[in-house]
Formats: C-alpha cells, sequence, structure tokens
C-alpha cells in the first residue's frame, strides 16, 4: 500500500472483472462511414484509471461502471458518475480529478464535463462535487507538481 | 639489489625475480623451489612496499607442481600471520586469493591438515573486502570451502558474517565498466555460498525474513530467489523453527503486493517450502511438520475462497495451489479440504460471475493433478468427488455466461485426460454437450473452445468420439431442415465441417471424418444453390486442417494423400471437362478461390510423406497433367480427354487445374525425383507467357519458380533460366503480354534470390529498371513486397524451398544503394516507384538490421513522408515508428521535420495513415525529455484535432499519444 506499512482503508475490497477490449467492427474499419463517440468510448478512457490506494482499476473497483457514464456526441457534453469504494473514502476528491484529467485531456475541447459523486454514495459528497466542477480550482491543484505527479500516477498505463 | 637498503629498490629487485618466476616457474626444481619458498616467506616481514611483489613470486611459486609437502600451509600461515591483506590494494589482494584458490586446486589434503585453521585464516583475509572483482573469486573460494568439505570448525557464524554482510547485494557496475561484472552475477555468486549448507540456515532464514519486508523490491526478489534455492539442500529440522514467520511473511507478501514478479517468487518459495517438508527424511520420533504447516496455510486461506468478489480470494487459491503442487501428499491434504468448500460454494453463489471464479479455482486444482497422472484409487479425495465434480461441471456448460462455459469447458478438459476419472456414461455425457457447445452455442467462442476440448480429448477416447461424435455430425451436416432460414442452415453446416476438422485428431478419426467431408464437397458441387463457393471453401479449410493435423502421423499422412489429392483432383477434372465440352456455367469448383482453397489441402496432404510415397505419388500426379494419363483418378470415365498444356479455347478451364498441379508438385521433398521435369519446365514457362488469363499465367509462373528454386544447379538448370530470360525478355519488350512477363520476371527473381543464384543480381537489376518504366513501375514496385515477404503457397520452407536465412539482409545489401540512386536520378512520375520499392524492402526487414543501417536512408525515409502515394506513407511510417522507439539519439537530431510532417499526415484522407502518424507522434514521446521540450505546447495544441477524428480508431491513437505528451 502507499507510504509502506500504513494499513489501507479498505484491505480486502471487491473486486470486478474488467471488460476486455471493445471488438473493432467491421464499420469502425470503413474509412468513409463516421464512429460517433458513445458511452463505451468514454468508459474506455476511464476505465483503466489506477486506484490510488489498491493495484486495481477503478473499473475493478467498480468506482467507474458503463452506465454511470452519459455522453451526448451533438450537443458536446459528458456526465460521468464515480462511486468511491467506501462512504468515508478520503481519496475521492483525488480519483474525480483523475478522471476529470484524462477527460480534458483525451476528449475534444468542445465537450463539456461533469465528473461527480453517484448520489447518496459519499459523506462529503456535496463538497467534493464543488470541487470539482470548480474550474480555477481543478487549475489550481494541477499547478500543484506533488498532486499532478500523483495524479499522472493514477493515469499511467499499469506494468 | 635485494640487499639495498632502500625499500623501493629492494621492491624493484624481487619485482624483476617475481616476474621472472611467473614467466619460468613449471621449469623450477624441487630444491630451488624450496630454497625461493623459504626466501619470500622471509620477504613478507619486509617494508610495505615491498609486499606486492612478493605475493607476485609467491602466486608465481604456487602454481608450481614441484612444491614439497608442507610448503603450501607454511606459505599460507606465513601470509595469515604477516600480511594485512585488507590495507593491499585491489590487485594486490586479488593476487592473495589467486594463491588460496590454487592451493585449493592442488594441495586440498595439506590444507585440510591445517584444520579450522585455514578457514579462520581465510575469513580474516575477506573480512571487509569491498571490490566486486575480488568478491566473485572470495565467494567461489567460500564455496569450495563448503562444498570440498574443509572444517569449519567453530566458525561456522564467522564464515556466514563474512559473507552475508553482501546480502542483499546492492550493486550498479559503473558506466563503462571494462569489467563487465554484472549486479547478477555477484547476486548469484553469494546465493550459491548462501544457499550450499544447512549449517547456515539458523542464521540465514532470519535474514531472509527481514529482508523480505524490505522496501526494496529487489530485495525482496533475492531473499524469496535465496530462500527457494536453501529449500533444496535444507530438510525439515533447519526450517522447523521459522515456519511461522515464514509463511506469514509470504501471505503477507503475496496479500499485499501489485508486482507479479514479487507474487510469483513468493508461491515459488512456498512451493519450495512444502515440497521441502514433503520430502524431509524423518528420525522416528519427530512430527510430520508438513501437515501443521499446510493447516496454517488452510486456516489462514481457506475462508476468503468463500468470497469469490473480494480481492483476497486469488491471493488465497494461489496460495493454496503452491503448497498443494509439491507433492502428491501436500497435494491430498489441501484438496481434501478445499475440493469440497469449493463445491459447496457453488452451489451457494448461484450468480455466474461468483461461480466462474470458484470454478476456474476449482480448475486449478484439477490442472495439478494432472502432473500426477491417473488417480489413485484409494487416497484420492477427487474420485470421492467425481459425481459432485462432474455436476458442477457439466452446470458450467448449461450456463447462460460464456465465460462460466469456457471454464467449464477447459475443466471438462482437464478432467478428461485424467485416465479413467469420466466413467464411460459421463463420457457419453460429455460428447453430448461438447456437440451441442460446438453446433448450437451462439457464442462463436464457447463454440471454438468445445471443438478444441473434442480434438484434445479425442484421442484419448478415440471409439467415444468416432462412434459417437462423428455420426452426429454427419447426419447434422446432411440434414435439409426446412423450417430454418438458409442463412442458419448455412452457419450451421459450417459449424458441422469445423467440428469434423477439430476432431480429426487420432488416424481412427480421420478415417471416418475425411470421407464426410469429401462426400460433402461432391454435393455441394453437384448442388446449385448461390453460395456454393463459401460452402466449397468452408470444406477446403476442414480439409486443411485435418491435414496439419494428420501431418505428424506416417500413417495417417499417407492415408489422407492417398485419399484426399486423387478425388480433389478427380472433381476439379470432371468439373473442367464439363465446361470444355458443353460450355456449361462457370462450375463453382473451378473459381480462384475454391482452387485457391484447395491448394493449401493438398500442399499440407504433399510436404509431410516420406520420399518413396511422394515417389509413387509424382509418377501419377505429373503424367495426368502432361498426358492425360486418368487412370489413377476414383472416377476415371470422362467425357474428353484432360490436356490443359494443349492450346485451344475451351481448355481455358482444364489450364487453370495448373494451380492443383502447384500446389502439389511444390510442395515435395527435395531429394523427390520429378519425372520429365524439364518438360515441365518448358509447358510451364510457356503457359505463363502466353495465357491471358492472369489467375492461370501467375499460377503458372509460381509452378515454374517453385521448381526452379529446388532444382539442382548446373547445365540444365542454366539452359531453362535461360530460355525463361529470353522469353521474359520478349515479352517485356512490346506487346499484350508485358504484365505476365513482369510476374514471371517477380516470381523467378524471388526463386533465385531465395537460394542466392548468380543469376539473381542480374533479374534484379532487370526489376530495378522497370522501375523506370511508366507502364509498369508501380507493379514493379510493388512486387518488391513479394520478393520480401514470406509466400503462403510456394517458396517457404515448410514446402522444403531453398531458402538461406540471410537472404533478406543480402538482399538489401545489394539492391538499396541502387535503389536510392535510381531514386535521385529518376523523372518526377516515376520517383514514387523507387521509393515504394524501397519501402517494401525496409518494412521486411529486421528491425536490428534496420536500425544500424538507419543514418544513410534517414534522409531519403523523410522525403518519402513528404511522398503523396499513401502505401509510400504508410510504409515510411511503419518504418520509422520502431526506429523512434530504438534508436531515439539519431532521430532526435531530426525531430523538428519529424514533428512537421507527422502532425500533418494526422490529417490524411486514409484512416490508416492518420493511426501510423499518430502511433509515431506518440513514438516521438521516447526521444529525451529535453529534445521534445521545445515542441510540447505545438504537439499538444495539434493532437487536440484527431481528438475529434470522426473514426474511433483514429480517436483511440489521438488519447494515447496525446496522453503521453
Amino acid at each position: 500500500g502507499p507510504g509502506g506499512g500504513a494499513p489501507l482503508e479498505n484491505a480486502n475490497p471487491l473486486v470486478y472483472r474488467r471488460s476486455g477490449e471493445r471488438p473493432v467492427t467491421a464499420r469502425e474499419e470503413d474509412d468513409e462511414l463516421p464512429d460517433s463517440i458513445d458511452d463505451r468510448e468514454i468508459f474506455d478512457l476511464i476505465r483503466s484509471i489506477n486506484d490510488p490506494e489498491h493495484p486495481l482499476t477503478l473499473e475493478e473497483l467498480n468506482v467507474v461502471e458503463q452506465v454511470r457514464v452519459k455522453v451526448n456526441d451533438a450537443e458536446s457534453t459528458v456526465a460521468v458518475e464515480f462511486t468511491p469504494t467506501i462512504p468515508h473514502c478520503s481519496m475521492a476528491t483525488l480519483i474525480g480529478l483523475s478522471i476529470k484529467v484524462k477527460l480534458i485531456r483525451s476528449l475534444p475541447e468542445r465537450f463539456k464535463l461533469d465528473v461527480h459523486i453517484t448520489p447518496g454514495t459519499h459523506a462529503s459528497e456535496h463538497a467534493v462535487n464543488k470541487q470539482l466542477a470548480d474550474k480555477e480550482r481543478v487549475a489550481a491543484a494541477l499547478e500543484n507538481s506533488h498532486l499532478l505527479e500523483v495524479v499522472n500516477q493514477c493515469l499511467s498505463a499499469r506494468s | 639489489c635485494l640487499e639495498n637498503t632502500d625499500p623501493r629498490m629492494r621492491g624493484r629487485g624481487i619485482q624483476l625475480l617475481s616476474q621472472v618466476l611467473l614467466q619460468c616457474y613449471s621449469l623450477l626444481q624441487e630444491k630451488e623451489v624450496l630454497h625461493l619458498v623459504l626466501f619470500y616467506e622471509n620477504r613478507l616481514q619486509d617494508h610495505h612496499l615491498v609486499i606486492p611483489s612478493v605475493l607476485q613470486g609467491l602466486r608465481a611459486l604456487s602454481m608450481c607442481e614441484v612444491l614439497s609437502p608442507g610448503l603450501a600451509v607454511s606459505v599460507l600461515k606465513a601470509i595469515f600471520q604477516e600480511v594485512h591483506v585488507q590495507s593491499l590494494l585491489q590487485l594486490d589482494r586479488h593476487t592473495v586469493y589467486s594463491i588460496i584458490t590454487n592451493f585449493m586446486g592442488t594441495r586440498e589434503e595439506e590444507l585440510k591438515g591445517l584444520g579450522a585453521d585455514f578457514t579462520f585464516g581465510f575469513i580474516q583475509v575477506m573480512d571487509g573486502e569491498k571490490d566486486p572483482r575480488n568478491l566473485l573469486v572470495a565467494f567461489q573460494i567460500v564455496r569450495d570451502l563448503i562444498a570440498k568439505n574443509y572444517a569449519l570448525g567453530p566458525f561456522v557464524e564467522e564464515l556466514f558474517e563474512v559473507t552475508s554482510c553482501y546480502f542483499p547485494i546492492d550493486f550498479t557496475p559503473p558506466p563503462n565498466d571494462p569489467h563487465g561484472i554484472q549486479r547478477e552475477d555477484l547476486i548469484l555468486s553469494l546465493r550459491a555460498v548462501l544457499a550450499s549448507t544447512p549449517q547456515f540456515a539458523e542464521f540465514l532464514l532470519p535474514l531472509l525474513i527481514e529482508k523480505m519486508d524490505s522496501d526494496l523490491q529487489s530485495a525482496k526478489l533475492d531473499s524469496l530467489q535465496t530462500l527457494t534455492a536453501c529449500c533444496a539442500i535444507y530438510g525439515q529440522k533447519e526450517l522447523q523453527e521459522f515456519l511461522p514467520s515464514l509463511w506469514s511473511s509470504l501471505r503477507r507478501e503475496v496479500f499485499q503486493t501489485a508486482s507479479e514478479k514479487v507474487e510469483a517468487e513468493c508461491l515459488a518459495a512456498l512451493h519450495a517450502l512444502s515440497a521441502c517438508l514433503s520430502c524431509s527424511v524423518l528420525s522416528s520420533d519427530t512430527e510430520d511438520l508438513l501437515d501443521s504447516f499446510l493447516s496454517s496455510i488452510l486456516q489462514d486461506c481457506r475462508h476468503h475462497l468463500c468470497e469469490p468478489d473480494m480481492k483476497l480470494v486469488w491471493p488465497s487459491a494461489k496460495l493454496l495451489q503452491a503448497a498443494a503442487g509439491a507433492s502428491l501428499r501436500a497435494y491430498h491434504c489441501v484438496t481434501s479440504s478445499v475440493l469440497p468448500l469449493l463445491l459447496e460454494q457453488y452451489t451457494k453463489h448461484p450468480q455466474s460471475s461468483q461461480r466462474r471464479t470458484i470454478l476456474e479455482m476449482l480448475l486449478g486444482f484439477l490442472e495439478l493433478q494432472q502432473k500426477w497422472g491417473h488417480v489413485e484409487e484409494d487416497e484420492s479425495t477427487l474420485l470421492s468427488l467425481r459425481a459432485p465434480v462432474c455436476s458442477v461441471v457439466f452446470s458450467a456448460l448449461t450456463d447462460p455466461s460464456v465465460q462460466l462455459q469456457l471454464v467449464g469447458i477447459r475443466a471438462l478438459t482437464v478432467l478428461g485426460s485424467l485416465q479413467g476419472f469420466l466413467s464411460p456414461s459421463d463420457l457419453e455425457l460429455v460428447v453430448d454437450h461438447l456437440i451441442r457447445l460446438a453446433l448450437h452455442e451462439e457464442d462463436s467462442q464457447s463454440s471454438e473452445a468445445a471443438m478444441e476440448a473434442a480434438g484434445s480429448l479425442a484421442p484419448l477416447y478415440p471409439k467415444v468420439f468416432s462412434g459417437h461424435m462423428v455420426p452426429r455430425l454427419e447426419e447434422e451436416l446432411q440434414s435439409e431442415r426446412q423450417e430454418e432460414s438458409p442463412c442458419d442452415h448455412r452457419s450451421l453446416r459450417q459449424r458441422c465441417l469445423q467440428a469434423l476438422a477439430a476432431v480429426s485428431t487420432h488416424t481412427s478419426i480421420v478415417r471416418e471424418t475425411v470421407p464426410v467431408l469429401l462426400q460433402h464437397l461432391r454435393k455441394v458441387q453437384k448442388g446449385s444453390e448461390a453460395g456454393n463457393t463459401q460452402d466449397m471453401v468452408s470444406v477446403c479449410q476442414s480439409l486443411h486442417r485435418v491435414a496439419l493435423q494428420c501431418q505428424q502421423d506416417a500413417e495417417s499422412c499417407w492415408y489422407y494423400h492417398q485419399t484426399v489429392v486423387p478425388c480433389l483432383l478427380a472433381m476439379a477434372v470432371q468439373a473442367a471437362m464439363q465446361e470444355s465440352t458443353h460450355l456449361l456455367l462457370a462450375k463453382a469448383l473451378l473459381e480462384e478461390e475454391v482452387l485457391a482453397a484447395m491448394v493449401p489441402v493438398i500442399s499440407a496432404a504433399t510436404t509431410h510423406l516420406s520420399p518413396e510415397l511422394a515417389t509413387q505419388s509424382v509418377s501419377h500426379v505429373v503424367p495426368l497433367f502432361l498426358d492425360g494419363e486418368v487412370s489413377f483418378l476414383p472416377q476415371n470415365s470422362f467425357p474428353c480427354s484432360f490436356q490443359p498444356f494443349e492450346d485451344g479455347e475451351c481448355l481455358e478451364a482444364q489450364r487453370r487445374l495448373v494451380a492443383l498441379l502447384m500446389a502439389f508438385v511444390c510442395s515435395l521433398p527435395r531429394n523427390v525425383a520429378i519425372p520429365q521435369q524439364e518438360r515441365l519446365l518448358h509447358e510451364l514457362l510457356a503457359l505463363s507467357c502466353s495465357c491471358n488469363c492472369p489467375f492461370t499465367a501467375t499460377t503458372a509462373a509460381k509452378c515454374f519458380a517453385g521448381l526452379v528454386n529446388k532444382h539442382l544447379a548446373g547445365q540444365q538448370l542454366d539452359e531453362i533460366l535461360q530460355l525463361a530470360v529470353n522469353r521474359m525478355e520478349l515479352g517485356l519488350a512490346e506487346g499484350p503480354c508485358r504484365m505476365q512477363a513482369l510476374t514471371l520476371l517477380l516470381w523467378v527473381t524471388k526463386a533465385l534470390v531465395l537460394r542466392y543464384h548468380p543469376l539473381s543480381s542480374c533479374l534484379t537489376d532487370k526489376l530495378l529498371g522497370l522501375l523506370g518504366d511508366t507502364e509498369l513501375g508501380p507493379a514493379a514496385a510493388d512486387g518488391f513486397s513479394l520478393l520480401m515477404a514470406e509466400s503462403p503457397d510456394v517458396l517457404h520452407k515448410g514446402c522444403h524451398a531453398d531458402v538461406r536465412i540471410m537472404f533478406r539482409q543480402r538482399f538489401f545489401t545489394d539492391n538499396v544503394p541502387k535503389l536510392v540512386q535510381g531514386f535521385h536520378g529518376a523523372g518526377p512520375d516515376v520517383k514514387a516507384n523507387y521509393l515504394k520499392g524501397l519501402s517494401h524492402v525496409l518494412n521486411h526487414l529486421p528491425k536490428p538490421v534496420l536500425v544500424t543501417e538507419l543514418p544513410t536512408l534517414l534522409s531519403l525515409l523523410l522525403e518519402a513522408l513528404s511522398c503523396s502515394d499513401r502505401v509510400v506513407q504508410l510504409s515510411t511510417l511503419s518504418c520509422l515508428q520502431p526506429l523512434l522507439l530504438e534508436a531515439p539519439q539519431i532521430m532526435s537530431l531530426h525531430v523538428d521535420t519529424l514533428v512537421t510532417k507527422f502532425l500533418s499526415l494526422t490529417s490524411s484522407p486514409t484512416m490508416a495513415v492518420r493511426i501510423a502518424a499518430l502511433r509515431c507522434a506518440h513514438a516521438l514521446t521516447s526521444l529525451p525529455t529535453t529534445v521534445l521540450l521545445p515542441y510540447k505546447a505545438r504537439v499538444i495544441r495539434a493532437l487536440a484535432k484527431p481528438l475529434d477524428d470522426k473514426k474511433r480508431l483514429v480517436r483511440k491513437e489521438a488519447v494515447a499519444a496525446r496522453g503521453e505528451w
């Protein structure tokens, strides 16, 4: 776990199976036909983000689920709900931030992003959501080199 | 000089003497040696400046064979007593180790006479050694001390201390280290010492337990690997006291670690511990600790198996499997507790995903049982649980979840492989399940897995499969069901064909399935349904698979060849004749697609024939094509004669069958003589140059090339090649057959390039010349891909072609300069042909070669990026991508051009180019950060655009590339 010996908040969490790679369809290989951005595509962007505490992905911990991802390509909006593993999880803000940064980096600028906690699943839900929605605060957080390093670690591909 | 009062002078004198001795020690007499030894021993008391030279002299003397008994001991005593080794320089310390090593090699008995004093002396010598070069020698000495049973006396702990202080090895070789000592060398050398004797156990095990908890992963791994090594020589006695701590450390690591490596080493160590306890020879009054050790593991892990959704379920299962896999006894102990539990949990958890986890664990334990072969009647837990195990596995096979089905099928395969486990009635049920899954399960993964399972179980129970499965498949294949849509019916037939092929893994089954497949092919050919082509191709694919499965068994191979090859030839000849006599509608059997699908069948049926049988077969097939000799065909009354090499418009259909001739004759072993070979070559040559049908002309050219490649060198070959060159030149010059001539040129060039034939360079030059031809240039450029790539049907190793392993490199060295030169001299309309040719050559070159040749070609490749031809762009990008990863230094010099070109190609109209350009942009990130920094903002901005690409596959690459930047 982090910091060597410190006990984990949730040492034996429920683990869910990873969905496989999205199979490539013949349509996707056709040069002419456009593929719209759909829920699965957004989910694929965030499902392999690493949890800050466990050697597991957000998908394996069921923190993110495809059903909690809503995208409207025409109106350029994305909404993602995430569910912390326990109601007092101290990492909720960091997880939300990682999801947000991943989406900022990976989606066209036209998209308006909304990342928030699944209603009723965290003690400080309101406060965390407020922070994640606050553009200035997110920008400032990413100026913080220590925080950025932790976020990048969550976003890095697994070895 | 030796008595000079200045120690420096004395030192020089002794140095000279020592140098002389090092040259001539082998010539010395016993008396001289005695004298010199006494002198040198005495000199050890001299000034410290003199000592290095004295040691050199003693090293020379230590290599003398005539050294009198007693002198070795006396020299060592003197060194131990007079020299403080660790205050010497590295090289001089090394000399001391050499002296000791030399004496240990030749005077073992004498040194052993010293008893533990020798060990003690050596401990003092090496105590505090820091240099890795010396440590390697010192560790070797310790290993020898232990391995050769020198007396350690009361100094065991000291000897352990003086070596274990280096554990875990923490050494990084300096850059440009000329000695080439790697960290790994020291680790292995020290491990060999530490794990060399059980006497160290009481000191070593606490150390290992401590270091397993280290923050350094390398220390963890080293400790675990050392523990595993120790288990090979320890017994229960050594381990006893430490078992609880060892177990708790291993458990902690496996439960917590994120590293697969650490986990794997922990499991290996646990396996070793369990094996060690299983094998220890115990005295009659000692308690066997295996059971108590295993029960502590069971106690800590068992309950996690009941939580199939939780994180610790798999670590627990793996620990139990590691312990259980060490011995039959351990296996019984663990499984008697775990198997009933897992079976019970399976019933308790109704969800498919949970059941899958539980069944996967169960499968892990079943696979362990395989290690011990057949099930022993008396003690096996598994046997007593046969009914519930089978019912769990069968229930998985009928579950709607494909994932659970897949695990069920794997479990079934394992159960089937345990001899005597499944009863005859179980087996029939197994076959029923496999047929159902193979034919009717919607998901193709399950269906394929079921076919694979049938294929691996069939050789174990051939009677059950040939008697039960094959007839069912045949019945399904032949049934005409009106109620289904034609589409479903077709896919069911497809599945039947695949299943028939999959199950043909035993010679007795092959004899059942091959006639069914051939029968079906005849039936489809006679039918008039649309989609016949696809059906025939499917039958051929199944026949091909069976052929491959038959290759290793000589008897099946010959049966298959004798049955299938004449049958296919007869059907094709029949179809071709009908067409030439009645000018009927084109027969599906003669379509390119179907003929092309028959080629691998005949080829695979031929490559593994013994030379005698191949000779027998070739004596039928060649006369069929040359003389229309049809008598060997199973059905040989034909309406007219078969003469594929004759002129005549109505013979077009017959000529296409050259494809089947090619498949056969080009797959023969090289030592099989082909009757009338020269006549055959002439006919093929004529056909390839004159035939208007591209399929036939190309096939004839390939067949000609395939034969030429294997033809014995000599006058006959030279003559036929000369003839071919003449025909090609004539054809290339002008007229309607230029394309055919080019095709022939390409295939013959390939045949000769592969075998390093001297004529190949002349032909390659002709090809290079054609790149400048406005009409044939593009096709010639694409031809370079044909030359470099592995061809699927002829001219590859599998069909016994003469292929030199380095032909691609050789082709590259010989021709790339010419391509580059040609490019520079070419007109603007044909420049792209040279780039394309070059791209093809580079694409097929092994990467290491590419990296070394890069500097000379890079400017050309950069130019090629601006070429508007998509093929050139694509292959240049795919060439540059590995280079960016493997030669970042060279590529850094061109970063500016690379960034610009890659970014501009990300908006290419072709999806494949956009993807390749983004991959290159991604690969740019492997250049040094300082090189990239100036471009960072620009690249990130530019990569925002492909994030909104209309194609998902492009967006995926853009996300990866941008994320990395």
